[in-house]
């Protein structure tokens, strides 16, 4: 599904030059559920950010579903986020003026779907992650459990080949963070391919493979044993 | 820009957003319902100083006479100074090229007129058929004084079309004989006068006719005249001017006058105070207009401020749309079509509800002040305004989108 070879990325700032990306070569199958872990200023947002075309690498290959994802403009990179990939933020980003029916429904919109179908979608992901009921209030009248919820809903109203989660359970607590997590597992569990950063190695371990990520290069990538949420919950 | 989903889209986000929306709208609202106003009162006023002034025609002078009040040549001060036929004739004659109408009056203030019942107290006016066009007079039914009632000194009257309301009601007063001063008089024409029911209270009969009843012999109370227009207004004004002085000088050397003696004869030149008018309505515009522009432009650095403020505001939000797989050109066209619909619906909001204003209460400032008629406002003026506003408004919405629709998604995602 996901494929990367060598791939560089720094950041300019004044004269200094920051080399966060040292040549990362990696692998992701379909239905993977990989953790990224590194301590911060290890790169592993900077690798989601260019998984997730929301930034682009200095170097190296990066091909998604068989296609190169390389010289994007941005009407490309918008189609190829709309239609491959489906973010999940730690600070959850839903639009605060919308309620959680129309902030699933954002990227169907986008999709150039209409209203009617939209609705019945959005509502369907609702109802998956157990917010049905909740369809009708603003981000601001729901707990940070429940907006990450909305926030996942959304990632997979466009039923995207690929999930990426940026600190997912980063603003919440243990709790509600396992909660998180089996809602993850049980969308892995269907098949989708999800990759999570992560700095936690409780979380870590609720995937299925651990990439770790030091000083820009891949120190270790092993597959676990995955510890089922539900147990915690 | 008729997809409807991006309507429906773009009203979800205003109403979400009320006050947002609400004070765009009213800061370009009450631009334009300002700029209508203004423009609406200087017209007013523009329709009204003319219209006070144009009761008589504005190339007139007309002469009149007082007492002296210096000693000259040997008579003493306190004469009052007589004018007759002569005098009027003598000034005809020198500047007859020069004249377009020309009339003579001998009026008694006060008097009283009757119709089998009616009776009222009416200004009788003995004149001549040029004074129609002097007065501004317009004959409503029948004729006025002609060349044939002064030869024959007819007993002939025009009546002012309040005269006729007040003693004819219905009737048709036309070759119906009215009293003035018990004496009969056939009624041959009635007239309008832009001065209203004070011009409209009088009765004209035919000077000849006034001079013999009131035993008046050859006197005449004041003298009018009418000057050709020259092609251009200043040329005009000065031509009028010389007339003018050269008349009153003649004036007064008929009739022993000190020639600075500036209450004996006075010429009151029309034209010049037109002049003076003309360019006081032109600096009360130039000022409205100053205003006004000034109001616009006001208005537009406010929206431009406004759509400033609300992009970087969503510069979030922009960053979320872009990550969910908004294209750059969805969002420029997003904030724009906001901003262009916000402005257009308040700005013909703003010019509806300022001629609807002027409407309402204009004629309740007109009955209030003379000097304020038909407030109105171009209406093209006042589109071309909304437009300009609307216009102001996309630009300055479109560059902060723009610039925001190029910002990297990860950026605008971190901006707090």
């Amino acid at each position: 599904m996901i494929k990367i070879k060598d791939l560089h990325k720094s950041y300019h700032m004044g004269s200094n030059s920051l080399h966060v990306l040292k040549g990362i070569n990696f692998e992701v199958e379909e239905g993977e559920l990989v953790s990224i872990m590194g301590s911060s200023g290890s790169g592993k947002s900077t690798l989601l950010n260019i998984l997730g075309m929301l930034d682009e690498a200095d170097e190296g290959q990066y091909i998604l579903d068989n296609v190169p994802i390389k010289n994007l403009n941005e009407k490309i990179a918008a189609k190829y986020r709309n239609e491959f990939l489906g973010f999940i933020f730690q600070s959850f980003n839903l639009i605060n003026y919308k309620s959680a029916l129309d902030n699933v429904s954002m990227p169907l919109y986008y999709k150039g779907i209409k209203r009617k179908e939209r609705t019945e979608r959005a509502m369907h992901y609702l109802e998956k992650v157990g917010l049905a009921n909740w369809s009708h209030h603003l981000p601001s009248e729901l707990s940070g459990g429940q907006k990450q919820r909305v926030a996942i809903a959304r990632a997979l109203a466009s039923d995207p080949k690929v999930l990426l989660a940026d600190e997912p359970t980063g603003a919440l607590d243990t709790k509600t963070s396992y909660e998180v997590m089996e809602l993850i597992q049980g969308i892995n569990d269907e098949g989708k391919t999800i990759l999570v950063v992560t700095h936690e190695d409780d979380i870590a371990h609720m995937t299925k493979r651990i990439v770790n990520l030091k000083d820009g290069v891949i120190i270790d990538d092993s597959r676990v044993e995955q510890v089922r949420a539900s147990a915690h919950v | 820009m008729f997809d409807l989903e991006r309507w429906q889209e773009i009203f979800e986000t205003l109403r979400k957003n009320k006050l947002r929306t609400i004070l765009t709208g009213i800061s370009v609202a009450s631009g334009i319902f300002i700029l209508v106003a203004l423009l609406g009162i200087s017209k007013g006023i523009e329709n009204g100083v003319k219209s006070e002034f144009e009761q008589d025609a504005t190339n007139k002078i007309s002469v009149w006479t007082g007492v002296t009040t210096k000693g000259y040549k040997g008579l003493n001060p306190g004469r009052y100074v007589q004018m007759k036929n002569s005098t009027f004739e003598a000034v005809e004659n020198q500047y007859d090229d020069y004249f377009e109408y020309r009339s003579k009056d001998f009026m008694i203030w006060g008097g009283t007129v009757s119709y089998n019942n009616e009776t009222g107290n009416y200004r009788i006016r003995g004149t001549l058929p040029d004074n129609q066009f002097i007065e501004n007079a317009d004959i409503g039914y029948g004729r006025f004084i002609n060349e044939s009632d002064l030869e024959e000194n007819k007993k002939v009257a025009v009546i002012g079309n309040k005269m006729k309301v007040d003693l004819f009601k219905n009737e048709d007063p036309i070759n119906k004989n009215i009293q003035i001063f018990g004496m009969n008089f056939k009624v041959v024409g009635v007239f309008y006068d832009p001065g209203g029911d004070r011009e409209e209270s009088q009765v004209y009969i035919p000077v000849s006719t006034a001079q013999k009843i009131f035993n008046a012999g050859e006197d005449i109370r004041n003298m009018s005249f009418t000057v050709k227009m020259a092609d251009n207004f200043d040329e005009a004004v000065a031509m009028s001017n010389a007339i003018a002085q050269g008349m009153e000088q003649k004036i007064k050397q008929i009739h022993t006058v000190a020639p600075d003696d500036v209450s004996a004869v006075r010429v009151n030149n029309t034209l010049e105070q037109a002049e003076q008018i003309y360019s006081l309505i032109a600096i009360i515009q130039a000022v409205f207009w100053f205003i006004g522009i000034f109001t616009l432009v006001a208005g537009i650095v406010g929206v431009g401020n406004i759509m400033l403020i609300i992009v970087k505001e969503r510069t979030k939000e922009i960053g979320i749309r872009k990550a969910l797989g908004a294209l750059p050109s969805s969002i420029v066209s997003m904030v724009l079509q906001e901003a262009v619909f916000v402005t257009m619906f308040a700005g013909l909001f703003g010019l509806i509800f300022g001629l609807a204003t002027l409407e309402v209460f204009g004629p309740f400032v007109e009955e209030m002040t003379d000097y304020i008629k038909y407030p109105q406002v171009d209406f093209n003026t006042a589109l071309t305004s909304v437009f300009l506003l609307v216009f102001a408004g996309g630009v300055a919405g479109f560059i902060p989108a723009y610039r925001a629709a190029k910002i990297k998604p990860i950026i605008a995602l971190r901006d707090e």
